[in-house]
């Protein structure tokens, strides 16, 4: 498919009214006003698509990864994480620390979890791999802190999730 | 070689400085440096421009400002880690270098994705091609001086936007595939969204078509500007709209079909003159073939798994593969040896903007300094991807 650029005609080969015609559309910038009407058609608050950001706060969807969140159980409030260290294991960028402990019965007890937001990519690698669904990329995505340290997220910080500010409009 | 000759558009040694004896009072040239922090060079390219008054007798590219080691990070990395970092090479086609990247260690590995996840693939990366062209359209028009388009194409690339979110969690850096095929499936409504994405945007094009393809300004602006023929296309190894721009119907898609391309009905738009706004042209109409693309695949997704049978530890054979996609800038190749280990030996991309790039200098002499910034603008280039 080649495509044709609308060329002008040549000088020579011009018709009597052709040429008149090419002058009157010279004057008359009949380009430029179709994409003026174009311009002003939208003009309608209607047609606003910017967001009102912290007044309007976006929905984003189920599926977006966002702030990280170590998910209890729901009926007994114990951790879902088992320490299996998967997480870790799968994160390119190596940023999750698992601390375990044996308890008596000899099986592992999650000691303290870290996770460094400030060198997450949110690839959502380490949330694939989890084999109970404890760590989990929600949908919270105001993750500014005033500090580097303050972007180490411990264990309680994972488990109760960001508190960001809510203006009203 | 005094500093006043031209070097060969081809070879083209460094820029030199005047011969000894000779001061730069005695020229009228002069040595302008544009960018890294120009806002027209997209990134931190910058260009070192040779002047004579307006017109640009040298031009070298210095790169180099966003280099990251990607390729060295991949040697550290396990293949399933690498693959988010291919989506910061190109960031404005994330979904494109993830497909090349799985379909490269897929084939390494021998493996073929599932037909169903094969389908999803075409879908999101041709919704990707159209992201990235109304990018380029946005930046490039506001880079001339037209300030309308970049509103209204950024509008339609919200919608696209909006589709990636809801399929894969993420707008830009996507990390939609994975080595196999797919993580998630559909979302529910993902066809009902892509249907009506379909039926409006054609009419969106002609917006834009309204806004520029008669416009005097913008044909002033763009037609025999930058221009480039096929031969030296070919002899500098552009690929991609750059080079169907020059009438080379070239296309990756057609030539060597990768992810069940072969079923689809699409056309190769190609340009006649090799110019900026051959450029233009060839862009909008492959975004419209591109939602041809799209409404086919929609019609005819085949149910199935998505995920082809991947060893946990996933060690693939010894060997190398070369594996390259029609990324919507051009030829994106990976090039992967792998010594049986979990991780790539070596890990090479050819990426399409650094090679594109290279023309830049048989296109910008003779021109005007201010057309210098229209001709970056057409190669549509990413510094994320020249610079790795
Ligand atoms: S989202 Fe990716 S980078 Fe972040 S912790 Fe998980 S695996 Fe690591
Ligand atoms: S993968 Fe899940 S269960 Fe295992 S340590 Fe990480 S969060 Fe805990």
């Amino acid at each position: 498919m080649t495509l044709r650029v609308p060329e002008r005609q040549a000088r020579g080969t011009i018709r009597p009214w052709a040429a008149l015609r090419e002058r009157l559309l010279r004057l008359l910038p009949l380009d430029l006003l179709r994409g003026m009407a174009l311009t002003f058609r939208r003009q309608a608050p209607s047609a606003v698509y910017t967001e009102q950001y912290p007044q309007q706060r976006p929905v984003v969807a189920d599926r977006f990864r966002g702030a990280p969140r170590l998910n209890n159980d729901f009926e007994t409030g114990e951790t879902l994480c088992i320490a299996c260290n998967l997480c870790a294991l799968a994160c390119p960028e190596a940023l999750i620390v698992v601390g375990a402990e044996r308890n008596a019965q000899n099986r592992k007890e999650l000691t303290f979890f870290t996770y460094d937001l400030s060198r997450c990519m949110f690839c959502g690698l380490c949330e694939d791999v989890c084999p109970t669904d404890a760590l989990e990329l929600t949908q919270d995505f105001e993750l500014a802190s005033y500090s580097r340290e303050g972007a180490i997220w411990d264990r309680p910080m994972l488990e109760n999730g960001p508190t960001p500010k809510r203006y009203e409009k | 070689m005094s500093h006043r000759t031209t070097p060969d558009p081809l070879r083209g040694g460094p820029m030199t400085a005047p011969a000894p004896g000779e001061s730069h009072l005695d020229s009228s040239e002069m040595i302008l440096n544009m960018g890294p922090q120009h806002p027209s060079t997209h990134g931190v390219l910058r260009v070192v421009l040779k002047l004579d008054g307006e017109r640009v007798v040298d031009a070298e590219c210095v790169i180099g400002y966003l280099h990251r080691g990607v390729e060295k990070i991949g040697e550290h990395r396990t293949y399933m880690q690498f693959n988010p970092y291919v989506d910061r090479m190109d960031y404005v086609s994330a979904v494109s270098n993830g497909l090349g990247y799985c379909e490269a260690v897929e084939k390494l590995q021998g493996v073929v994705a599932p037909p169903r996840a094969q389908v999803v693939r075409v879908m999101l990366a041709e919704l990707n091609r159209i992201s990235s062209h109304i990018v380029w359209l946005g930046t490039h028009a506001l880079d001339i001086g037209a300030m309308t388009p970049v509103f209204y194409s950024f509008r339609e690339r919200e919608e696209i936007l909006k589709i990636f979110e809801k399929y894969c969690g993420a707008r830009l850096t996507t990390h939609a595939f994975r080595i196999g095929g797919l993580q998630w499936d559909l979302y529910d409504g993902f066809e009902s969204d892509l249907r009506r994405f379909c039926q409006t945007f054609p009419a969106r094009v002609d917006e834009y078509e309204t806004l520029l393809t008669e416009n005097r300004i913008w044909r002033e602006r763009t037609v025999g500007v930058g221009r480039l023929d096929a031969t030296t296309c070919k002899a500098l190894g552009v690929t991609g709209p750059v080079l169907r721009a020059a009438g080379v119907a070239w296309d990756l898609r057609k030539a060597q079909p990768y992810s069940g391309y072969e079923k689809y009905a699409f056309e190769i738009p190609v340009g006649e003159n090799g110019d900026t706004y051959d450029r233009y042209r060839v862009r909008l109409q492959e975004m419209r073939q591109s939602c041809r693309i799209i409404a086919q695949a929609v019609d005819g997704i085949p149910d199935g798994p998505i995920l082809a049978r991947i060893p946990k530890v996933f060690k693939p054979p010894v060997g190398e593969v070369y594996h390259s996609i029609e990324a919507p800038k051009g030829e994106l190749g990976f090039y992967i040896v792998s010594d049986g280990s979990l991780q790539p030996y070596r890990l090479r991309v050819r990426p399409p903007s650094f090679v594109n790039l290279q023309a830049l200098r048989g296109m910008v002499r003779g021109a005007l300094v201010a057309d210098v910034v229209a001709i970056i603008g057409s190669i549509d280039i990413v510094l994320g991807e020249v610079d790795r």
